[in-house]
């Protein structure tokens, strides 16, 4: 069992937690990620770990609850637990000094990027952030972000807070920057977000590295259900990735791969609702 | 009274009660019902206490076949149940699965010419089942001898070799990466072959003898070998991470939805329980047709899955004929009852997808089987414009496994084969010292009883190695 030792709500669905995991947090590098299993009858997920203190043992969790597993877990308050924690898992990111690091996630691929943001300025990059969501309440971890960057932009595809746009919008403004010409960017976020940033930059031969997130199941590379097509090859996302060159990723067949458990989501949630329902009668 | 000899070879040999196969394929019960004490006894007095009994040397773990046999036709089955857990620590497992007919049985006289060997596999599930039943185990802790050994991976080589160790008196922990022990036992095979609870209880009587498992470790991601080591103070390492990596084919369609490799499919169904989706919580694809692609246990297993999944047609597709096939020869026949088409001689060259990215069929192409190859099997051959198309809407891939990397991409003084697997003496040290390895990663794919029989055989290394520290 992990304990839960601490919770806070970030935005109405996005929530932080710091779990007391002393294994992976003594390991634990920026890129790399967890899978937990709620319960006996629970499924993998797998999850980035935002930050980690090997000294008191524990690391932090940012979560969006999109489904069943999420917001079972985003019910959970500081005194629950979590039966199973594993990792750290993935290649740590790569941290270079590149000069101007742009990191840019869109809603929970914030969480993704915090981390890296953190690595690439105590690396003594000049970091500039862009966080985005669809409206207001979507943005999340700004006040967090601005503590580890230089930069901070906020932007809503409504314009409800910040600047009126996507992160997409936002980067091409920094993208004609000439001032402080960009090194590297690294994003997270949804798939249509990550492949308009790839497509954004690969005529401009500016290196992107974008954090991939495929299903998985065991994060050892045993199943290749995570696998994705990076250039000619096959490639598990879980052991070789997250992150890719975001020029060679095959976009489309990720994307699509995403929804092959759609209709038994739905009917995971739909009995959840219910049984809510239940308890509160 | 005991029988003459040649009362004995009278006795023929007793068949397995089996659940019907309409009803058994519908669910995912245990096939085999099991031995009762009558015709338990009677397939053990079958045996004739061979002077020098064949059958103990091609057990790997050197069960003393005679003497447990005879304690069954005598009805002492708790003599016969510490018989068998003296040499073998998972009996309720390679009862119901070791390949008995390439192993022990195999070679048992009983067997020559027309005759049928003693079922020793089915006697050693009776009695590994009574055992967990009726045996009152009292384990007392040897003296410690102030050594730790770390054990990566609680499939059957580390498990085997972390209950021989334990009884030396050693303090043993075994990491597993995934949330449960058991390796392929728990996330590869199916219940209806082997229930999770007998693979519970076999763990759960290591950790009564004082095994320690630690689950959700990934030796090279969480710990290094060389952490384990120099930071975490193990004097000895036994690596036992199997052969976790799923080989696909590396044609045209393969990452349409629906197409699984083999270890995705079972480790959904087995490990997470898919099967009982929505009760838990992880999903699994239900096709209408399946397509299962190979001929060994992996292969039948998923098949057989995809059918008590629902499918109404359960193909399997192998490239060489039934003969060839290596999968155990109960389970190919129990498949065959169970309504499993079985299309052979052909092999897949490409998936062919719908409109919205599923599955949707297979075209396979004809073989002809040629010359022998290297594995001494006569090697299959395409024959041209014989191209046919098996509509589909699953696909599982069941055509192998390799060395994971993880393990030893983090280790590079551990020597490695061109295939990755470890590199082995004769007792199981690898080229690093103070390692040793067994059962998958060294092997490649190969059996239960193999890889325990590793494990016994580097248990005693490692003890030895572990002494001579000790005199130095
Ligand atoms: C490397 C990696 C890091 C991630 N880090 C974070 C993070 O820090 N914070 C966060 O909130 N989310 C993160 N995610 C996404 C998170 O794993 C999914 O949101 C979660 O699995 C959804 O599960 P669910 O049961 O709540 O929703 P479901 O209803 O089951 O699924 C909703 C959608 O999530 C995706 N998904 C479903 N199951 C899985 C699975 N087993 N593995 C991966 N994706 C799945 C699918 O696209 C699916 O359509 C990460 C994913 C990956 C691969
Ligand atoms: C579907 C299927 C059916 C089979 N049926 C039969 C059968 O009927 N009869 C038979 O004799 N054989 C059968 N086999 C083969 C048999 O299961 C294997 O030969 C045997 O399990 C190998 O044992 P092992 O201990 O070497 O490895 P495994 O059983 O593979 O166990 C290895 C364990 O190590 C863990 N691990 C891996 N990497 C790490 C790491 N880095 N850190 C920590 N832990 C790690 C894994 O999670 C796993 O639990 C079957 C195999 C499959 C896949
Ligand atoms: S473990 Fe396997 S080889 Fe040994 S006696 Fe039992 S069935 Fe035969
Ligand atoms: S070879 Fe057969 S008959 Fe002889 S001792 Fe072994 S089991 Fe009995
Ligand atoms: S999650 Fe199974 S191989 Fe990556």
């Amino acid at each position: 069992m992990f304990r839960i030792l601490d919770a806070k709500q970030l935005a109405s669905d996005v929530k932080w937690f710091r779990i007391e995991a002393p294994l992976v947090a003594k390991h634990r590098k920026p890129g790399q990620f967890v899978i937990i299993c709620l319960d006996e009858t629970g499924e993998r997920i797998p999850l980035t770990v935002a930050d980690s203190d090997p000294e008191k043992g524990t690391i932090e969790l940012i979560v969006k609850a999109i489904g069943k597993t999420t917001m079972v877990l985003c019910r959970k308050e500081k005194g629950d637990s979590i039966a199973h924690v594993m990792g750290p898992l993935g290649r740590p990111t790569d941290i270079e000094k590149v000069g101007h690091a742009v990191v840019v996630g869109g809603g929970v691929g914030t969480a993704v990027i915090y981390p890296l943001a953190q690595a690439l300025r105590e690396a003594g990059n000049y970091v500039s952030a862009i966080t985005g969501g669809r409206t207001k309440d979507l943005v999340v971890l700004e006040e967090e972000l601005e503590k580890v960057s230089d930069v901070v932009y906020a932007t809503t595809d409504d314009g409800s807070y910040g600047f009126k746009g996507t992160v997409a919008d936002k980067l091409v403004e920094l993208l004609e920057d000439k001032e402080r010409p960009i090194g590297a960017i690294y994003c997270a976020g949804p798939v249509p977000m990550m492949r308009a940033i790839a497509e954004l930059t690969k005529p401009r031969g500016i290196k992107t590295i974008v954090s991939l997130n495929p299903i998985m199941v065991d994060g050892t590379g045993m199943c290749g259900g995570c696998r994705v097509t990076i250039g000619e090859e096959t490639k598990f996302a879980c052991v070789d990735g997250p992150e890719f060159d975001g020029h060679e990723v095959n976009f489309d067949e990720l994307w699509d791969r995403l929804s092959a458990y759609h209709k038994q989501e739905r009917v995971s949630l739909e009995r959840m609702e219910h049984e809510c329902e239940l308890d509160a009668q | 009274m005991a029988l003459t000899p040649k009362e004995r070879m009278k006795i023929q040999r007793q068949d397995m009660p089996e659940r019907e196969p309409g009803v058994r394929n519908q669910d995912f019960k245990e096939v085999n019902v099991g031995f009762d004490l009558k015709l338990a006894q009677l397939e053990a007095e079958r045996c004739i206490q061979c002077k020098e009994a064949k059958c103990i040397d091609d057990c790997p773990v050197e069960i003393d076949i005679p003497l447990f046999l005879e304690h069954i036709a005598n009805g002492d089955l708790k003599s016969a149940a510490e018989v068998l857990l003296k040499d073998n620590a998972l009996p309720g497992i390679t009862g119901r699965v070791c390949p008995q007919e390439e192993q022990c049985e195999k070679v048992c006289v009983r067997g020559k010419g027309k005759g049928c060997p003693v079922a020793i596999g089915h006697l050693e599930r009776f009695i590994a089942d009574w055992a967990r039943e009726n045996l009152d185990e009292k384990f007392t802790p040897p003296e410690p001898t102030g050594y730790k050994v770390a054990i990566v991976g609680s499939g059957p080589a580390g498990l085997t070799t972390a209950g021989e160790l334990t009884k030396k008196g050693h303090d043993v922990t075994v990491f597993e990466a995934l949330h449960t022990p058991g390796g392929v036992l728990t996330y590869g095979i199916p219940e209806f072959r082997l229930p999770n609870e007998i693979i519970d209880a076999e763990v759960d009587r290591l950790r009564r003898m004082g095994v320690k498992i630690i689950c959700n470790v990934v030796i090279g991601r969480t710990f290094t070998i060389d952490e384990l080591m120099n930071e975490e103070g193990f004097h000895a390492v036994f690596v036992a991470n199997g052969a976790g990596l799923p080989v696909f084919m590396n044609i045209p369609g393969e990452n349409l939805k629906g197409v699984y490799s083999a270890n995705e499919y079972l480790t959904r169904s087995n490990l997470m329980r898919a099967y009982r989706f929505p009760d838990y919580d992880t999903p699994i694809i239900h096709g209408e047709k399946a397509v299962v692609i190979g001929g060994g246990n992996t292969a039948m297993d998923s098949v057989r899955t995809a059918k008590r999944l629902g499918a109404k047609q359960a193909t399997l597709v192998y490239r060489r004929s039934r003969a060839e096939m290596p999968a155990r020869n109960e389970e190919i026949h129990h498949a065959e009852e169970e309504g499993i088409i079985f299309k052979l001689l052909c092999s897949p060259v490409r998936f062919l997808s719908s409109e919205d990215g599923w599955v949707c069929g297979c075209e396979c192409i004809e073989m002809e089987l040629g010359e022998p190859d290297a594995s001494g099997r006569r090697r299959p051959v395409p024959i041209k414009g014989s191209e046919f198309i098996i509509e589909c809407d699953l696909v599982v891939e069941a055509i192998g496994t390799g060395a994971n990397p993880l393990l030893t991409s983090t280790t590079p003084d551990i020597e490695l084969n061109r295939w990755g697997n470890i590199i082995v003496d004769e007792k199981g040290m690898t080229s690093k010292a103070g390692v040793f390895a067994g059962g998958d990663i060294t092997r490649g794919g190969a059996t239960v009883i193999l890889a325990m029989g590793d494990g016994k055989k580097a248990a005693a290394a490692i003890d030895r190695y572990l002494c001579e520290k000790a005199a130095k």
